[in-house]
């Protein structure tokens, strides 16, 4: 993807003019109002109907068989029993399957198509990890097709695999590229500088396999109309990725797919990628001409559904006595099946956060037998930053410096790789509000230095950091003669609020109540809207609907000029400001119409714009990124090694907050992700057989509510001005530094420096 | 799940002449395990006979001094009982360390004593297991063992009891009182599950048709001043990596009485007998306390993923006796 292309572009982008700064940033309505959620309601009454809860008329249900074996072939599968029992309809096994395309893995120069595997769905008879789906079982009621499930008799040829991450790193390699960034990148001879530098630090940091365990486990309900027509209730958190990818897969036109997703139960990177499950339930639903519900149980989603991968990293730093970096190095190793490809971003925040003289970045993959790993929040940068915050801080251990003097010593004056500007860094400022408030200064470098009983106590903190990101997409508005206004863009609802802020722009940039908009997602047929992902959806569509709103307005301004009584005859468009349900001019407050009014005297019933916003060069020409530092207070039982986090604060620097409600609760859903990354989570893959032997929430320990502290968020809402309303994207960025915070402090607290997530209590007696 | 036949009993004859007429069933209690089982086709009863709401749910003061527990006495309404709280706060308190108020809420006392292992491969077909499947073998010998027990393992099975509460009924001298249609018979509590040996896929002393009814528990003044700790991965809803039931007495300084039960490192509940022997009749103080934990963690043998509990376990025991030393002191 680095094509020489690419590069002139890149290298064009710097040079070219900003975008406008948008006029919205600096003017104050609903936008920054810590508004309810307008779906609140609805989902604390059961009334938000996810993609499984849609009951279709003659309706049936697939549950799938999984392989027990990591690789190899299927010799015999006997379905014969199966058939036989009561409710079933068929047993799909890869001889029923109509000849399917192989899903095409995501490409980020296009983002259209989406899958997280390129294997061919359920067309031979391999096996290619522990758990894949090798037979489905489609009966008349759910609980028919699980009994089914069980009696189908599965035999295999055995194929030697590699599943074990400890015995196969060392034959990893250096994949071609990053997510399209180069994989290693060397300024100066940091091994030298390293060497020579008077205080070092150079450390091995672990991180396991993690699930995303989303609430909702993925489900799909498909029906066909004819031989060419499908419709998708999918939990996606990419409809028109979804729909782009069952159009390839299954060869039909994209305008003849439907994918639904109104309401989706979090998602967390889990349901972007395109999975298996949404193939075979569309498979299934030709296959036995009925609409079939293919809902995963949660054992499902670990079979099926891949995770963020096991990583090994090493952060080495030289400094000078007074903390000045001679050399960093970055360095990672992280798994990845053949036929996913995907070498998660560990070492992104490195490659923008600090100022040093040398650096070395390089990412290595190796290939396992395992089900595809994928985006999982923060993808890269929450281990990324797990491994580089814990050696900053390592680092000032050995300087004696406080931590937050030590980043104040290496806060850069240009992004470090790429030498451009940044658009919006406001870090250290993150830092001195956060420092304030949690109590910073109190704090004794001393380890072992505070203690409540048989409980030590101790502090930490990390800095957090995600990029910005901002993908074209479209929307549509229309202003109706009652002065209601509708939007329309396919974006992803998971849980975040998206309808919330989305309103607050709306109504803000169409100068209207709130409550005279409706906005609609969820729906491929809507305009194409990004993912749900990269955080990156919400500026997306603010630029969307700005690009809408503003051709809207051209349509109506004229309107305006055809109208001889019209107070806005000769307005141009830089001349009007909305407002006061219409348009006004700028210069003369009292000259202007409302829609309702032009409407009216048009004679229309409505008018409607679509608007398709422009390529992110903002992106290409700035260093783009959201920053925080988190702090936390551990205590650690002295005696047993529990770790319980007592407080949390996340300082965050992360442009315009749109709405501090929904903003907060994303920040804090991400500091308890990280909470659980940090000290309980972990897929358990047994080395000996490639399967995952915890896969349930009874056995995969996410965070519980007494694990979770009071978490304080501040921010520094300081926009940007090179971004839409000047907001960063959020959903993101609360995960990463978690846990390098809570190892800081966990060495604060003990003297022990736990390299190695999670963070149990063995690793503490 | 393979579907079944489903009774409801409303008195414990009529619970166990339904299942001696039925073949292949099972009581049925508050079914947060069995229901689970049978979910994941581990069990497959053909019959079940509910017995949720059988007149068992009383919680009686005998006249001895003993306490009565109904087998169908909710956990959560045992957790609760003034008396149990008042005289046996060891076992309120293991309840309430145990799964989330939901599933304290449907847990029976009968069900809770009948809970199976939660060892991953026990609950996974694709492993071999000889609970499961017996002389099949044990994938968790060298398999994720980090749940699993240190004391009275075999080359068999290593799981480990997962019961908060049975810990504390084994640190009380309970016995369990059982009817079946051959009449009642009273079960010491400490010998009412077995260790795996090379039947690991038997767990209790219950023999098939027979019903537990009852758990009592004697008279003890010293169980007034028990404790119960429990060590896991998080702080509520896990189960237990090393726990502790533990009631001291203390007389001038010497220790008069003393009971410690062990959970999560054993195929049951785990009495330290030669810690008891340690304590009794010796003073109170730390140097006594570490040589009882010596002793309660004498012979065992630590696994790949689960050494740290050997440790684990002597830590809490030290710290948990002091903790109720001190009390005593004041
Ligand atoms: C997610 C989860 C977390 C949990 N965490 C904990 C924990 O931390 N600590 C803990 O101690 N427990 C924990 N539990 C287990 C819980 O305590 C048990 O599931 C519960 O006590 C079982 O009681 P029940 O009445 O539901 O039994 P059931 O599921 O109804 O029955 C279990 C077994 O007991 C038999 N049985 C029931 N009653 C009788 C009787 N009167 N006579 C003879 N046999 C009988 C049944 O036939 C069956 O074999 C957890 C459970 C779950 C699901
Ligand atoms: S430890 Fe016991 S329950 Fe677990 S696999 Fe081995 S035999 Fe089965």
């Amino acid at each position: 993807m680095m094509s020489i292309l690419m590069t002139l572009v890149q290298t064009a982008a710097r040079f070219m003019p900003d975008a406008k700064r948008d006029p919205l940033i600096d003017s104050h309505g609903y936008v920054g109002k810590p508004l309810d959620r307008v779906d609140g309601h609805l989902k604390v009454t059961g009334g938000a109907r996810f993609a499984a809860e849609y009951a279709l008329d003659d309706m049936v249900y697939a549950e799938p068989v999984f392989s027990t074996i990591s690789k190899g072939k299927v010799r015999r599968l006997d379905t014969s029993v199966a058939k036989r029992c009561p409710g079933v309809i068929a047993v799909l096994t890869p001889h029923d399957m109509p000849r399917l395309k192989a899903p095409t893995l995501v490409d980020f120069s296009k983002l259209d198509k989406i899958a997280a595997s390129n294997l061919p769905v359920f067309q031979d008879d391999r096996v290619y990890w522990n758990g894949q789906a090798v037979a489905l079982v489609v009966a008349e009621t759910h609980e028919q097709a699980q009994e089914a499930a069980t009696k189908v008799h599965v035999e295999y040829d055995i194929e030697d695999s590699n599943v074990s991450f400890d015995a196969n790193k060392a034959r990893a390699t250096m994949p071609k590229d990053v997510l399209g960034e180069p994989p290693e990148i060397k300024i100066g001879d940091a091994e030298k500088n390293l060497a020579a530098a008077p205080v070092r630090v150079d450390a091995v940091y672990r991180s396991p396999y993690y699930s995303h365990s989303a609430i909702e486990p993925h489900a799909t309900i498909a029906v066909w109309e004819g031989d060419d027509k499908i419709t998708v209730f999918d939990s996606t958190q990419f409809v028109e990725g979804y729909r782009n990818s069952l159009a390839h897969v299954f060869g039909i036109k994209p305008e003849n797919i439907r994918v639904l997703a109104p309401f989706v139960g979090g998602g967390f990177g889990g349901k972007a990628g395109f999975w298996w499950n949404t193939v075979l339930a569309v498979a299934a639903a030709k296959i036995v001409k009925r609409p079939v519900k293919f809902a995963l149980s949660r054992e499902g989603v670990f079979r099926i559904v891949g995770g963020r991968t096991i990583a090994e990293q090493r952060v080495a730093i030289g400094a000078t006595v007074d903390g000045h970096v001679q050399s960093l190095i970055h360095t990672g190793v992280t798994a990845t099946p053949s036929h996913a490809r995907y070498a998660e971003q560990c070492t992104f925040p490195t490659r923008h956060l600090y100022a040093t003289d040398a650096l070395h970045i390089a990412q290595y993959v190796v290939d396992l037998d395992m089900v595809a790993n994928t985006w999982m929040r923060a993808p890269g940068e929450s281990i990324g930053t797990f491994a580089v915050e814990s050696a900053l801080d390592e680092l000032a251990v050995e300087l004696r410096m406080d931590p937050i003097d030590l980043r104040r010593n290496v806060e850069p004056k240009r992004d470090p790789t790429k030498d451009n500007e940044f658009s919006s860094r406001h870090l250290l400022e993150a830092y001195e509000r956060g420092a304030a408030k949690f109590g910073w200064a109190a704090r004794n470098p001393q380890p072992r230095s505070q203690r409540d009983g048989s409980w030590l106590i101790g502090q930490g903190v990390a800095t957090a950091y995600y990029p910005v990101l901002r993908l074209p997409g479209a929307a549509r508005v229309r202003v109706n003669a009652d002065g209601i206004a509708t939007i329309h863009t396919a974006a992803n609802e998971m849980g975040m609020g998206v309808a919330t802020s989305q309103l607050q722009h709306a109504a803000d940039r169409l100068g209207v109540p709130l409550q005279c908009i409706e906005f609609n997602y969820g729906d491929s047929e809507m305009p194409s809207s990004p993912m749900a992902g990269g955080s990156c959806q919400t500026v997306s569509i603010v630029a969307s609907v700005r690009a809408a709103v503003e051709k809207l307005h051209r349509e109506l301004l004229k309107l305006e000029q055809q109208d001889p009584a019209s107070p806005l005859k000769r307005a141009k468009y830089d001349d009007i400001v909305a407002r006061d349900r219409g348009l006004f001019l700028a210069s003369e407050p009292s000259r202007g119409a409302t829609y309702v009014d032009i409407l009216r005297r048009a004679g229309k019933q409505h008018v409607e714009a679509e608007g398709t916003s422009a390529m992110p060069m903002e992106m290409m020409k700035y260093s783009m990124a959201s920053y925080g530092a988190q702090f936390c207070e551990v205590r650690v039982n002295d005696i047993t090694g529990e770790v319980r986090i007592a407080r949390w604060l996340g300082s965050f620097d992360c442009g315009t907050v749109l709405n501090p409600k929904t903003a907060m609760s994303q920040l804090r859903g991400g500091i308890i992700m990280g909470i659980g990354m940090a000290l309980t989570e972990e897929v358990l893959v047994d080395d000996r057989s490639g399967r995952i032997m915890n896969a349930s929430l009874a056995e995969y320990h996410v965070p519980v509510n007494l694990d979770v502290p009071h978490i304080d968020i501040l921010f520094n809402d300081i926009p940007d001005p090179h971004t839409p309303l000047g907001a960063h994207g959020i959903g993101e960025i609360g995960i990463t530094g978690v846990a390098a915070a809570i190892a800081n402090a966990v060495y604060n607290a003990t003297g022990k420096r736990i390299r190695s997530l999670p963070i149990t209590l063995d690793k503490l007696l | 799940m393979k579907n079944f036949a489903y009774t409801k009993a409303s008195t414990s004859s009529e619970a166990v002449n339904l299942l001696e007429s039925s073949v292949g069933g099972k009581f049925l209690g508050g079914g947060t395990n069995l229901v689970d089982l049978m979910r994941e086709n581990i069990e497959q009863p053909d019959s079940l006979v509910d017995i949720s709401s059988l007149p068992l749910r009383d919680i009686v003061e005998n006249p001895d001094g003993s306490v009565t527990i109904g087998a169908s006495a909710k956990n959560s309404a045992v957790a609760i009982n003034g008396p149990i709280r008042q005289r046996f706060p060891v076992l309120s308190q293991a309840i309430l360390f145990g799964g989330s108020g939901q599933i304290r809420n449907m847990a029976t006392v009968g069900g809770n004593l009948m809970q199976r292992t939660r060892c991953y491969y026990f609950y996974d077909h694709a492993s071999l297991c000889n609970k499961r499947t017996p002389g099949a073998g044990c994938d968790a010998i060298h398999g994720f063992n980090r749940m699993h027990a240190i004391l009275g393992t075999s080359s068999h099975c290593i799981a480990a009891h997962p019961s908060d509460m049975c810990v504390a009924l084994a640190a009380l001298d309970a016995t369990v009182e059982v009817e079946s249609r051959r009449g009642k018979r009273s079960i010491p509590f400490v010998d009412f599950h077995r260790l795996p040996g090379d039947t690991p896929h038997l767990e209790t002393e219950l023999q098939p048709g027979e019903l537990i009814t009852a758990v009592t528990i004697p008279k003890l003044e010293a169980a007034r001043r028990s404790v119960y700790r429990k060590v896991r991965d998080r702080s509520s809803y896990g189960f237990a990596l090393v726990s502790i039931a533990a009631i001291l007495e203390i007389v001038n300084g010497t220790i008069t009485t003393a009971r410690l039960a062990l959970g999560g490192v054993a195929h049951k509940p785990w009495r330290a007998f030669p810690a008891e022997e340690l304590l009794q009749g010796n003073p109170a103080n730390d140097e006594v306390f570490r040589r009882a934990a010596d002793g309660a963690l004498a012979g065992a043998q630590g696994f790949h993923y689960n050494a740290f509990k050997i440790e684990l376990a002597k830590r809490v025991i030290v710290s948990t006796l002091s903790e109720l030393a001190q009390n005593e002191g004041a």
